[in-house]
């Protein structure tokens, strides 16, 4: 080799590069603050758009007017809506004090409102049930995770064999069966016809571990082995996608090991699209997995935001969807975030 | 460190097993390499020299490919070989190069870690700030610009010339013995493709490595190789130097092949020569010569041409082998005569 290289080798680790990377991630960030905003603002409308008087709901059939007018006072409901929605948002940073005197109470920040047929801060009534929908999300995500992009890339490394088509015939199976119907069948099958485990009882693990693994237990695999079939259909595809890239064959021509070529050149391809797939849907469930709640009791998230709909209980529903929002579109910053660091051509365009 | 055989090529017969039959891609194909020499595979898309070259690195490995033949070099047979071994072999004693340099190289990773993951797996223990030493020089030997301050830039970054430069600098990293180019200019510009060839030909004048270019272009044949096999239907029908292949073609498709090129000489003539009819399936290829269909000169020979698939044969007064039942005085005065 007759090179000629002159200069020395340096290079600052911040290249330009990651200057780009920051920028990128600062853009990203501050789009999710505006759509936030208005996210907030077209949930807080459902106050003004429903036909339903917020105040009248506050008490039972037979409530004089006289009392739903000073709850409509003392909950601010005789403000124009523009003045409430910036109360409300204003709750959400410092906190909020409903009436007056004695009869005075106040919610926390942060404040999404009080429910009336609650008697309870929305916040505090979200920040209940929020950790069984969390722990319900985690480790159903984690189970799917393992198992979709797991089988997926065995399926595809095996294509044509039987792992192959055993994978094809219980992924489509698993694909075409509601949530409602696995869970009830699972449910049955191991609790009430086995009688593997116990009738599911919720604590929350720092109270009682042994309750809270029996009770987490079938609706993460229910949650899992859905959403696993639609990951391993999409793994395998993009893993026999990206098996027949040139740069794929080139990395096989180096003299690379199988593995080698499988984890750095092949996964790395055909993760990308299930990264933005996976981080939408744990966002949508981290919003409340309404039906596994439902089948299996859970006092989460989703079964909070049920019951809202079902009691016109207009607080909670907006605090619920509001939260919902937030972490969609957190996920959303988080998955374009992964994405840019991911894919190099993303960030630079 | 001329002339010494490389590799040698012999009776590979390369199949792979689809759900409408057996696709005979490679049928009874020999041939070999010297060191500082460049081989050609001419042939149309499907004619079996991609695979041909796949084989030579076990890059057929799909279930259902089957191979069979030998392939010697430096006289280990590559198919005997196992997995351990082949990737010994792969990129350090043999690299290859492939048609399109924009996805060649992994868009994931910077250009680089690739070239410096090339060296380094080939050489372990070897310090990343040593690999990356040798990569830069690299770099700057394929004529990249500034190689200090790109090494870090990702694919995407480059354009097709210089990514290709980039992949030749991948391949070359370990002075490979043979290299194996697949159509490695096909995806460029022509004034681009002349630098690409004139560099891979410099190279080779300064390591003494042999090259297998695999090409459908005879202008690139005529600029680079040294002797030339051209394929059709899977199999090699001639094989010949290069000024021989030009000046006297000893098989009908070769005629074929040469009266399609577009020349500052014939273009006067008006229209460009084709050849009519189109290539055969590799699913089933005819009994006999697969390029009877569209040969215009197999007259008298008709029947023989129909029943037996023709051996290559030393064409007189020439040094070319050719696979045709025509003889070699029918071929020298038929030559004459213009393809119709």
């Amino acid at each position: 080799m007759s090179a000629k290289v002159g200069t020395p080798l340096f290079y600052s680790p911040l290249s330009y590069l990651r200057i780009a990377l920051i920028t990128f991630i600062a853009r990203r960030l501050l789009f999710a603050l505006v759509l936030l905003a208005a996210v907030s603002l077209f949930t807080y409308l459902l106050f003004a758009l429903l036909p339903t008087d917020p105040a009248a709901l506050t008490c039972g059939k037979n409530c004089k007017p006289e009392l739903i007018e000073a709850n409509r006072v003392r909950l601010g409901y005789d403000k124009p809506i523009h003045e409430q929605y910036f109360q409300f948002v204003k709750g959400i940073f410092t906190g909020r004090t409903y009436g007056t005197g004695d009869i005075a109470f106040t919610c926390p920040a942060p404040s999404l409102g009080y429910s009336f047929n609650q008697h309870e801060c929305v916040s505090s009534l979200i920040g209940k049930t929020f950790p069984v929908t969390a722990f319900l999300s985690l480790g159903a995500f984690i189970l799917w995770m393992l198992l979709g992009v797991g089988t997926g890339t065995l399926a595809a490394l095996h294509r044509g064999k039987w792992q192959d088509r055993l994978t094809s015939v219980i992924t489509s199976i698993g694909v075409s069966l509601p949530t409602f119907y696995v869970g009830l069948l699972v449910l049955f099958s191991v609790v009430i016809w086995l009688q593997w485990l116990p009738f599911p009882h919720y604590a929350s693990p720092s109270e009682n571990l042994h309750d809270f693994l029996t009770a987490m237990i079938l609706p993460w695999i229910t949650l899992a082995v859905l959403s696993a079939a639609s990951y391993t259909r999409i793994t395998r595809n993009g893993v026999l996608e990206a098996m027949n890239e040139d740069f794929v064959r080139f990395g096989v021509a180096k003299g690379l090991k199988n593995r080698t070529v499988i984890r750095k050149y092949v996964l790395r391809a055909a993760l990308i699209p299930i990264v933005t797939i996976a981080g939408l849907d744990f966002a949508a469930l981290l919003g409340g997995a309404i039906v596994t709640e439902s089948v299996f009791s859970l006092p989460g998230m989703g079964r909070l935001a049920i019951r809202s709909v079902t009691d016109s209980d207009l607080p909670v529903l907006v605090g619920t969807t509001l939260v919902a929002a937030v972490f969609i579109v957190m996920a959303n910053t988080i998955v374009d975030i992964i994405y840019g660091i991911l894919d190099p051509r993303v960030r630079l365009k | 460190m001329n002339n010494v055989r490389l590799l040698s090529v012999e009776n590979l017969n390369v199949e792979f097993s689809t759900s409408d039959g057996v696709v005979h891609a490679v049928n009874d194909v020999s041939f070999s390499v010297h060191s500082g020499k460049t081989l050609g595979i001419v042939g149309e898309s499907g004619s079996g020299k991609s695979v041909t070259a796949s084989s030579i690195l076990k890059l057929n490995t799909g279930i259902t490919a089957s191979t069979s033949g030998s392939i010697l070099f430096n006289g280990k047979n590559i198919l005997g070989v196992d997995d351990k071994a082949i990737r010994a072999i792969r990129g350090s004693e043999i690299a290859m190069i492939f048609q399109d340099p924009l996805s060649a190289l992994n868009p994931y990773y910077t250009i680089g870690s690739q070239i410096i993951e090339a060296y380094k797996v080939h050489h372990k223990g070897v310090k990343k700030k040593e690999a990356r030493k040798i990569a830069l020089e690299m770099l700057h030997r394929v004529g990249i610009p500034n190689p200090e301050a790109r090494i870090d830039e990702y694919p995407h970054q480059f354009s097709g010339g210089m990514r290709q430069r980039i992949v030749i600098a991948t391949a070359l990293i370990n002075s490979p013995k043979l290299l194996i180019a697949d159509e490695p200019t096909t995806a460029l510009d022509v004034t681009v493709q002349a630098q690409i060839l004139d560099l891979m030909k410099d190279i080779q004048r300064e390591n003494g490595m042999a090259i297998i270019l695999i090409t459908h272009d005879l202008g690139v044949v005529a600029e680079t190789c040294d002797d030339v096999a051209v394929m059709y239907g899977g199999r090699i029908v001639e094989k010949a130097s290069v000024q021989e292949l030009f000046v006297t073609p000893t098989h009908p498709y070769s005629f074929g092949l040469l009266g399609a090129v577009r020349s500052l000489d014939n273009s006067a003539r008006g229209e460009l020569q084709t050849i009519a009819g189109s290539p055969p399936s590799l699913l089933n290829l005819p009994s006999g010569c697969s390029f009877l269909p569209r040969c215009s000169y197999a007259d008298a020979s008709r029947q023989q041409c129909a029943s037996f698939v023709p051996p290559l044969q030393n064409v007189l007064p020439t040094n070319s082998l050719s696979a045709c039942h025509l003889r070699a005085e029918a071929l020298n005065v038929l030559k004459i005569k213009e393809p119709s």
